[in-house]
């Protein structure tokens, strides 16, 4: 299999604003809105050229949320910009109401989520933007893990039709998915074979789990790794054709341990093949001003975190 | 139809008031007052002001669109609707009952036809209105966003975030309209939260401000149809228009009582001996 490795990083936020720029030159109907944070969501280039199709919406994001629903009348294509804070808990009930149950063809996509906002600290470090969205009924929630898989999501979902959430981040982070790979929402990605112990990852955790894998490699522990990108909907047969194999779970986000990937598959596994699950999550707190990888360290999301969950669960297994 | 005359319009008023007190007696549950006294503004727009096409588009490509925003008032647009031939008058009786298309509040999720956007958690229609009028700007399509909002809603923030950026944008190609009654669930809205002027709030926020009385047909058509002479002049438009609360039933005026309370079967009686069956009751 492709060894993966990097030579260059980047924000993913930055795949994104280059996936949308290439959106808004092969769909007319593509539109976007942003709230005040055109840089931090890299939307410059979609602004200048396709300056009709661009909406400034100043910092309002509740009339944001809204504006999006009704630009679908009358087909566009929404895709809403700003932090995943301001993003989801801001504006849930705008989201529940005017997109989700009405099924509204928009693109919520968010950035700085996670810890790896860094320095702005807990106010804006979104962590339970993923449960709180995908328990939305027909909502898809996509988690992409680098620049390259956050362009090829964003391009995606120009052409996905329905409600739908798009996490990137803050951080310069490897980028170490081919840009060719290809990219189906809802169809997990197995990165590395193995045998011992399945590990589950979505966003910059897809990284954390590769240097994990290396780690536990060298201990003689065989894992396969796996991005989830798509939370929902999950790709259920992924998930128990790797754990009927290795017998074991690990799963890895940078999110509340409650509400988020974790949750989706110990849900799986426990009702259609129990097996030992271990989580590498924030433990139901807040977090704080740091640098994304003191952050990391600190809340408990390092490779080495990592390492650790995967020996515990291998020791659970019968 | 051909254009319905000020009679007609009047009839049909009376007609859809009936329905509007017969659903929510039927399921003992929902918002009489403010549909009651919104009939005339439901009527003059659908059966004189919208540009209508035949059937129902969820684009609404070429036709005028209309959205509710405060939509616990579902029993005024159902009617409506249903009278305008968006869906057979006899399903108005299914009303909020299990397996019904016409939900309590207004929702697209069971394919009712005449709805575009769920509504009932209040303040979020005026933003959905202006992002469809932009579309139709986007789609070089002429013709125009309504949108009815009450006027205890205009204590939600996001009517404000809206209001700032129709004007901004120049969204003209919208009209907007308050039911201006006073009343709201706790009580008159200026013991509850007051607005004070709200003409003026309006005014500064960039809109034309336009005011008729809501429950005088001849003054609802003469409104909206001058409300349409001010789109596309830059600005937006909103009407502030003055009804009363469950207006055409005596004991259901001039209080907040009855916004969201079923008559009994006595109280049934009372209401439709007050208003005529123009039409035949569904």
């Amino acid at each position: 299999m492709t060894k993966f490795t990097f030579t260059e990083k980047k924000d993913t936020r930055s795949g994104f604003g280059v996936g949308l720029h290439e959106l808004g030159k092969s769909n007319p109907n593509v539109v976007a809105l942003c709230a005040d944070l055109i840089g931090s969501l890299k939307m410059g280039d979609f602004k200048k050229e396709f300056p009709d199709r661009f909406f400034q919406v100043g910092i309002a994001e509740a009339n944001m949320m809204g504006l999006a629903a009704g630009l679908t009348i009358g087909g566009k294509i929404p895709f809403t910009g700003t932090f995943a804070n301001f993003s989801t808990g801001r504006v849930y009930d705008q989201i529940r109401q005017s997109i989700a149950y009405s099924h509204k063809n928009v693109k919520i996509c968010a950035s700085h989520a996670g810890v790896t906002l860094g320095e702005d600290g807990a106010t804006h470090q979104i962590l339970e933007d993923i449960g709180m969205m995908k328990m939305l009924p027909g909502m898809t929630v996509i988690v992409p893990c680098d620049y390259n898989q956050t362009k090829a999501a964003t391009v995606a979902l120009g052409n996905h039709h329905g409600p739908a959430y798009l996490r990137f981040g803050r951080p310069s982070w490897p980028i170490f998915m081919a840009p060719d790979r290809p990219f189906t929402i809802g169809k997990a990605d197995k990165l590395i074979d193995g045998k011992d112990v399945s590990i589950f990852a979505c966003g910059h955790m897809v990284w954390q789990a590769i240097e994990a894998e290396a780690a536990l490699a060298e201990k003689g522990i065989s894992a396969e790794v796996i991005n989830i990108h798509t939370i929902k909907p999950l790709d259920v047969e992924a998930v128990l054709e790797s754990v009927q194999k290795t017998g074991c779970a690990v799963t890895c986000e940078e999110h509340q341990i409650n509400g988020g990937l974790g949750d989706s598959i110990a849900q799986v596994l426990s009702r259609h093949y129990p097996a030992p699950v271990e989580m590498v999550a924030v433990n139901d707190s807040f977090g704080e001003s740091g640098t994304p990888t003191q952050l990391l360290k600190k809340y408990g999301l390092a490779p080495e975190n990592i390492v650790s969950a995967v020996e515990k669960v291998i020791g659970r297994k019968k | 139809m051909s254009q319905p005359n000020l009679n007609q319009l009047e009839k049909l008023a009376s007609q859809i008031r009936r329905d509007i007190v017969r659903m929510v007696h039927a399921c003992q549950s929902g918002h009489p007052g403010g549909s009651l006294g919104c009939a005339d503004y439901f009527v003059a727009l659908y059966f004189h002001i919208l540009k209508r096409n035949p059937g129902f588009s969820m684009d609404g490509t070429g036709e005028d669109i209309f959205f509710l925003s405060n939509g616990h008032i579902s029993p005024v647009w159902y009617a409506t609707l249903a009278r305008a031939g968006y869906f057979d008058e006899k399903e108005l009786a299914t009303f909020r009952q299990l397996n019904s298309r016409l939900q309590g509040h207004p929702a697209t999720h069971e394919g009712l036809p005449g709805i575009r956007v769920a509504s009932g958690s209040l303040g979020q229609g005026l933003s959905v209105a202006i992002g469809a009028a932009q579309a139709k700007k986007l789609n070089n399509d002429n013709s125009l966003v309504y949108v009815l909002m009450g006027d205890g809603e205009q204590q939600e923030g996001q009517v404000w975030e809206a209001a700032m950026y129709a004007p901004h944008h120049k969204v003209d190609n919208l009209i907007a309209t308050i039911d201006y009654n006073g009343q709201q669930i706790d009580g008159p809205v200026k013991d509850i939260m007051d607005l004070r002027d709200l003409k003026a709030k309006w005014e500064a926020f960039g809109w034309e401000v336009l005011e008729f009385n809501g429950n005088n047909m001849k003054e609802v058509v003469a409104g909206l149809e001058r409300a349409k002479t001010f789109t596309g002049r830059g600005k937006p438009v909103v009407n502030l228009m003055r009804t009363e609360m469950g207006y055409g039933v005596d004991f259901m005026m001039h209080s907040h009582k009855w916004h969201g309370v079923a008559p009994n079967d006595e109280q049934l009686e009372k209401a439709l001996a007050q208003l005529e069956e123009t039409l035949g009751d569904y």
